[in-house]
């Protein structure tokens, strides 16, 4: 007698057949290839096995480690600032009794557009000879066209604006949730307590807020860490690598020097900094939910 | 001296009015309680003493201080919520000692008047667990250890027990009236729980749709109830009330023909044809032999009885008068058949005259 397929194994199977097809297999691919000397423009050196040759390459480029850094350094500077403007916004949207729907979704807008159309505003914004903000300032009387988008402090600058002109919301929209969220009563509690406002915010209203401050660092870590279209369009991580960070030297390595093996190494090397960045939120997170006694 | 004195206090949300000019003089050291139906206005009337709520007439004044435009903070009050409203992020300890810290009180002070109130409402295992892993009852009593660490003028409690089960409100509000007579302070307690306000006021305030109905000790109310609300609100089970007419020779003629004497006191107060309601509490009606004595003016009533509800000590009895369903209680109790007749005696003198029309008490006057 034939053996029967249980059916639940049945039922699983287009499931795993999506998933292998769509994950695992370009994952697997793209770790094996990670091996291998592999160039876009030469298919046969996929089959030449060099150990971990590429991943030493990367480790000892003083150029990676300074995307890494980089990187790094513009993730906590577009986080950190993300956070109190977002939260700025959510504590005065939460005030505002008049219009608040609309508000809420105007609050939205710059998350509905595409990055790549954000980074070429941006682009022509800053532009030193055309954009807008020279233009401002040479009409209020400065004399210096300032190369917003080719000294690299400057355009580090720009792009972290663009940055953070988009995403804000992402953590305005969350805290806006908590706050929402938020029992009135404590609230009410520490006033007669002998709070004043500040001490309200600081000793009940941000305990309360840190779970949702956590989730909106999660996402948005994750979110900057590949953060990419906005600095392909705007500087193309030039000028002269200035503005380099780990995706579009991946990119630049992968597509226009070819070498897709060594790509795909960065690749997993830099994903180790995402997953760091998840469990320090992920942690922080627990630790936020126990503190309130929302359990972990 | 605290006294909390309010005068004409208005309060609108808008268009509407939820609290119509009340005025109320609150003795220092005093338990008031104000009690009435939900929504009638007895929570805002606190939130405005506490200062959560802005007061849009009028004036509250707290030991002889004006604090209509002063925050809560500088009103040195202290408040139990329904809800606890405890501070979901700190432990038991943390709770407790919150205000004194936002005070800035010395660490040594703060850790003795904590432990103290602990001490008080029995709370020294708990200290260093989260809201989160307290019972209902337990909350409570953090609740209150929060409030009387500040040594403030005035408790404010908005309805404290009414999230907690019988039992265990039978069981607080013994501790609250205890706490009252150990800390001696002027506390004002919402409830809409007749029982509540009963058992726990020194004087209670009745309030209907944000208006002050009477103000007098518990007995007073049950005694003396100005209109057929008092009369309905106060006491369990509530007054039995017969529609009737006043006659020529000064009785009530019940719907159904039967006739009643009129007390003495509003005797001379009634007219004839005047339509009435006949009050009186089930207390004061009962099978003759078994509770209202032969002493003072009586009436005799033959009632068919159509439940009972024995209780030990007492039966409640529930039969139908002209058309209306009473309910009288007897003492000393028998054994009742439902459908028996019995022959039931009436206080007189404890038996209240309503002008049917304005609901009003009729007295002598
Ligand atoms: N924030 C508010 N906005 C509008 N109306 C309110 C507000 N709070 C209370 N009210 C109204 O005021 C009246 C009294 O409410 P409240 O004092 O809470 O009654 P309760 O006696 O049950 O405590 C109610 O009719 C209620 O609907
Ligand atoms: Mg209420």
């Amino acid at each position: 007698m034939r053996r029967r397929i249980p059916e639940w194994f049945v039922l699983l199977m287009p499931a795993f057949i999506v998933i292998a097809a769509v994950v695992l297999i370009p994952l697997i691919f793209s770790l094996y290839s990670s091996f291998t000397p592999y160039k876009l423009t030469r298919p046969s050196t996929l089959w030449t096995w060099i150990g971990e040759r590429n991943y030493e390459r990367i480790l000892t480029d003083w150029k990676f480690w300074a995307a890494f850094g980089r990187t790094i350094l513009f993730l906590t500077i577009a986080l950190n600032l993300e956070l109190i403007f977002g939260l700025g916004i959510a504590l005065m949207v939460n005030k505002v009794t008049w219009g608040q729907r609309t508000l809420r979704t105007v609050l939205m807008f710059p998350m509905m557009f595409s990055p790549i159309l954000v980074g070429f505003q941006f682009k022509f914004i800053f532009n030193d000879n055309v954009g807008l903000v020279n233009n401002v300032l040479q009409s209020l009387g400065s004399d210096a066209a300032l190369p917003w988008l080719v000294d690299g402090k400057l355009a580090m600058f720009s792009i972290l604006f663009a940055e953070i002109w988009m995403s804000t919301s992402v953590f305005a929209i969350l805290i806006l949730a908590g706050l929402f969220a938020m029992p009135r009563d404590p609230l009410e509690a520490a006033k007669v307590d002998g709070c004043t406002p500040w001490q309200s915010f600081r000793h009940i209203t941000l305990p309360f807020l840190m779970p949702f401050i956590y989730i909106a660092m999660t996402i948005r870590s994750l979110d900057v860490a590949r953060a990419y279209d906005i600095v392909q369009i705007m500087t193309g991580g030039g000028p002269a690598r200035r503005t380099e960070l780990l995706w579009t030297l991946m990119s630049r390595t992968g597509y226009v020097d070819a070498k897709m093996g060594l790509a795909n190494a960065m690749g997993y090397v830099s994903i180790l900094l995402s997953i760091a960045f998840t469990i320090y939120f992920f942690r922080k997170l627990s630790a936020a939910r126990a503190e309130l006694g929302m359990g972990a | 001296m605290t006294e909390v004195t309010l005068s004409n206090v208005i309060k609108r949300y808008g268009e509407h009015q939820a609290v119509h000019g009340i005025d109320l003089e609150i003795r220092d050291g005093e338990f008031v309680v104000l009690v009435g139906p939900s929504g009638c206005g007895k929570s805002t009337t606190l939130r405005m003493i506490a200062g959560l709520e802005d007061i849009s007439g009028g004036e509250v004044s707290i030991g002889g201080r004006v604090v209509n435009d002063l925050p809560p903070r500088e009103r040195n009050i202290s408040m139990v919520f329904q809800n606890y409203a405890l501070y979901p992020h700190m432990c038991v300890r943390e709770n407790l000692g919150f205000s004194l810290h936002i005070a800035k009180r010395p660490e040594s002070e703060i850790t003795s008047a904590v432990n103290e109130a602990a001490a008080i409402l029995g709370l020294e295992e708990l200290m260093d667990r989260k809201p989160a892993a307290l019972s209902g009852g337990q909350r409570q009593r953090v609740a209150m250890g929060r409030a009387i660490v500040r040594h403030p003028d005035v408790f404010l409690f908005d309805e404290p027990l009414s999230n907690l089960d019988a039992k265990l409100r039978t069981q607080m509000r013994v501790e609250i009236k205890k706490l009252h007579q150990k800390v001696g302070n002027t506390i004002i307690y919402v409830t809409h729980d007749q029982v509540e306000a009963m058992t726990l006021a020194d004087r209670i305030v009745l309030m209907r749709d944000g208006h002050i109905v009477q103000v007098g000790t518990p007995l007073e109310l049950f005694n003396a109830p100005v209109n057929t609300f008092v009369a309905t609100f106060i006491g369990s089970p509530p007054m039995n009330l017969l529609d009737g007419v006043v006659t020529e020779n000064r009785t009530v003629r019940l719907i159904d023909g039967q006739e009643l004497p009129i007390p003495s006191s509003p005797r001379e107060s009634v007219q004839p044809g005047q339509k009435v309601k006949y009050g009186f509490r089930a207390d004061n009606l009962s099978p003759v032999g078994h509770g209202v004595s032969d002493e003072g003016e009586t009436a005799d009533i033959a009632l068919r009885i159509d439940l009972s509800e024995p209780l030990g000590t007492e039966t409640l009895l529930f039969a139908t008068l002209a058309s209306t369903e009473i309910q009288c209680k007897m003492l000393n109790p028998r054994p009742v058949t439902s459908g028996e007749t019995m022959t039931c005696r009436l206080a007189l003198e404890k038996a209240h005259i309503f002008d049917a029309q304005t609901t009003q008490v009729i007295r002598s006057n």
